[in-house]
């Protein structure tokens, strides 16, 4: 069966579509192609021309060492906000799941820190873990922890990782409930009277079909933490100390902006958006397909 | 194999529904025990407190000479069938066969033994790595048992197990399930509400409605002998004809200004008292020509095949009569009807309880 809506005007469909177009083409492929094109030419020191020089800027890049270094920072950071978010999530929300009761209010509280700006995120877990300053770093300085990652590059990745998986949590937590509430009562009755006990019933019937909204949400978060947490790593440490916290996102950011190097950072963006179209296309091509069973 | 034996059982909802006010039930080991009612009348409660599902908000539930009232289900020894079949989605045919044994760290060899079995009794070999959605609504049923049957439990419990099959594939598991029941020697409680189920799998039929048993007993003492106007019209495809009926001397009733012989109605009735007179569709007979009987106005005629429902009056009261076809003549109006006096049964018009000439309790004995 085909479902189409049928125009008898040849216009009014295009018409229609215009406003959602014209945003895509303004906001999206006109910076996109801006940037590749970008990527190609060098500006001179006073920023008044510039000149093509091919592949130049890519070569450079690929020859920096920082520039692997960022990569390796941006490697540690999505792994352990893609793994702390996704798992901690998915503890809330089996516990919500368990709770009928009371389940909105607490599902309302836990939806808030999605509605916060990135900025005041990272302004709060910095207020909260700064060493002189805040309730959380007063506390580790006094326990003799020594703690400061306004100096410490490790404390400063992990002040950032924690403020970045907090941020996400609230958007996974409402999928992965979602998803929890779509597995069948019965299916969950039937292990049980199979002899699964809570743990092995979670392992084997639970998280086995969650899979598709997990593999959806892995990909989801990656890109999160590659792109959207520029924000929270401003906020915070501003890349630094000695650019502990420079992801890839970030270091477009501070050699283009701050650095003045427009082609070398440009050449940064279409390398990062190369990889979030080839995430994205793993995503469709396994979502559409329903991943598992 | 086990006795299972409910005792007073009470289920009371969170938000104060009453879903089953006290209910005791024996059932003998090897018993195949159906449950059964309209919707809502607390069926599927009741079982899934003999599961362990639902917890038991008063009285007792055994399993042989176990109190099972705070095991959890899987230590229950039981298996239960559900109506959607609850099969694992992302699990092979095989998998979900063999994860009740799995997660009973049964041996290796020990499980591939019982699930091929298991599947051979079932017909399923050919579609064991299959996964459920691969597989027809029939086989998915037929898996579903075959999770049950492999793990040789106490106790089937079947929650409606047949009602999202098409009718021609219902009546052919419905037989299947009574062979291997009998064949396996397990204790069985069946929840449904189709009445032509109850009576053929049963051999103790719970007739259940607003949280209570109206009767328990073989499916022919219930079908023989109602104890209640509800389980009268409840029982039996066509239902039970109720007229309204005045009570006569000599164990005779007057309905519809004629009189019968009521053979069971109790002898202590005052004579004028209104009750309901009960009578099946299929134990009226067509008088002999001649012979006197009650007059019943033909309306219109329903044909079934072999046999066919005439529907129309007795007095002011409705009544239908099933006769095998060609009974009657086309285009007849009215026939005489002759009505065995046991086939007669009386229920008092407040209550709805049997007026019967022995005891209620006598007659639970029997
Ligand atoms: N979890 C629950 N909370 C509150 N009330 C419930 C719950 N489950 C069932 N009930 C109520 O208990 C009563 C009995 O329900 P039950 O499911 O046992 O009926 P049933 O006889 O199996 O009906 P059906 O033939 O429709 O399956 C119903 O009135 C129902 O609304
Ligand atoms: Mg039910």
């Amino acid at each position: 069966m085909e479902k189409r809506s049928v125009y008898t005007n040849k216009l009014l469909p295009y018409l229609l579509l215009a406003p959602q177009l014209v945003i895509t083409l303004v906001f999206f492929y006109w910076p996109a192609s801006q940037a590749v094109w970008m990527s190609f030419r060098i500006e001179d020191a006073f920023g008044i021309s510039t000149e093509f020089v091919g592949f130049e800027n890519y070569v450079t890049l690929f020859g920096q060492r920082s520039y692997y270094e960022s990569m390796w920072t941006t490697l540690v950071f999505s792994l352990a906000v893609t793994i702390l978010a996704m798992s901690f999530s998915l503890l809330l929300a089996v516990m919500a799941d368990k709770q009928i009761r009371g389940g909105s209010v607490y599902r309302t509280l836990l939806i808030w820190p999605y509605a916060v700006a990135p900025a005041i995120a990272g302004v709060l877990w910095l207020f909260m873990f700064q060493p002189s300053l805040g309730m959380i770093g007063r506390g580790l300085i006094a326990a003799g922890v020594p703690w400061n990652p306004m100096l410490n590059g490790d404390h400063a990745l992990l002040l950032v990782i924690l403020a970045a998986a907090w941020k996400q949590i609230s958007y996974n937590f409402l999928f992965f409930l979602a998803g929890l509430q779509s597995i069948p009562k019965s299916l969950i009755e039937a292990a049980a009277i199979d002899g699964a006990k809570p743990a092995r019933r979670f392992w084997t019937i639970i998280f086995p079909m969650l899979s598709p909204t997990t593999f959806f949400l892995l990909v989801v978060n990656i890109v999160y933490v590659f792109f959207d947490t520029f924000g929270i790593i401003d906020a915070i440490t501003h890349g630094g100390p000695a650019k502990a916290t420079e992801t890839l996102v970030f270091k477009v950011y501070s050699d283009g902006r701050l650095g003045g190097d427009l082609g070398g950072s440009a050449a940064q963006s279409v390398v990062l958006m190369v990889i979030v179209i080839a995430l994205t296309a793993i995503q469709f091509r396994y979502v559409e397909r329903k991943v598992t069973y | 194999m086990a006795v299972v034996t409910l005792k007073d059982v009470r289920k009371v909802y969170a938000g104060g529904v009453e879903a089953v006010k006290g209910v005791s039930i024996d059932i003998p080991d090897g018993g195949f025990c159906v449950l059964v009612g309209p919707s809502g009348c607390g069926k599927s409660t009741l079982l899934r407190m003999v599961a362990g599902l639902e917890t038991i908000s008063s009285g007792e539930v055994a399993i042989g000479d176990r109190v099972v009232n705070d095991i959890e289900p899987a230590e229950r020894d039981i298996a239960m069938v559900f109506q959607n079949y609850a099969l694992y989605p992302h699990m092979s045919v095989y998998d979900n066969i063999a994860y009740g044994l799995r997660n009973r760290k049964t041996p290796k060899d020990e499980i591939d033994r019982r699930v091929q079995e298991a599947a051979r009794i079932l017909a399923i070999e050919p579609f064991l790595q299959r996964k459920p959605r691969a597989l027809s609504g029939g086989q998915r049923q037929r898996v579903a048992m075959g999770r049950a049957i492999v793990r040789k439990p106490q106790v089937f419990l079947f929650d409606e197990p047949l009602s999202n099959l098409d009718a021609k594939l219902r009546v052919q598991m419905r037989v299947e399930i009574k062979k291997l029941q009998r064949a396996l020697g397990v204790t069985s409680i069946y929840v449904t509400h189709d009445q032509v189920e109850a009576m053929t799998l049963s051999d103790k039929l719970v007739v259940m409605s607003g949280g209570q048993v109206e009767q328990v007993g073989t499916p022919t003492e219930v079908y023989r002998r109602p104890e209640t106007r509800f389980v009268a019209t409840f029982i039996g495809s066509p239902p039970m004809n109720i007229l309204p009926g005045v009570v006569e001397t000599d164990g005779r009733v007057s309905v519809g200004g004629q009189s019968l012989a009521a053979a069971d109605m109790a002898t202590d009735l005052k004579p004028g008292l209104a009750v309901d007179v009960g009578i099946r569709p299929e134990e009226a007979e067509i008088a002999a020509p001649g012979v006197a009987g009650c007059a019943f106005a033909i309306d219109f005629v329903e044909e079934l095949g072999a046999t066919e429902l005439l529907h129309g009056t007795i007095g002011e009261g409705a009544f239908v009569l099933q006769v095998p076809t060609g009974s009657v003549p086309n285009g007849t109006k009215q026939v005489a009807l002759t009505i065995a006096p046991n086939c007669v049964h009386v229920f008092d018009r407040e209550t709805g309880k049997r007026l019967s000439r022995r005891p209620a309790e006598a007659s639970k004995a029997a």
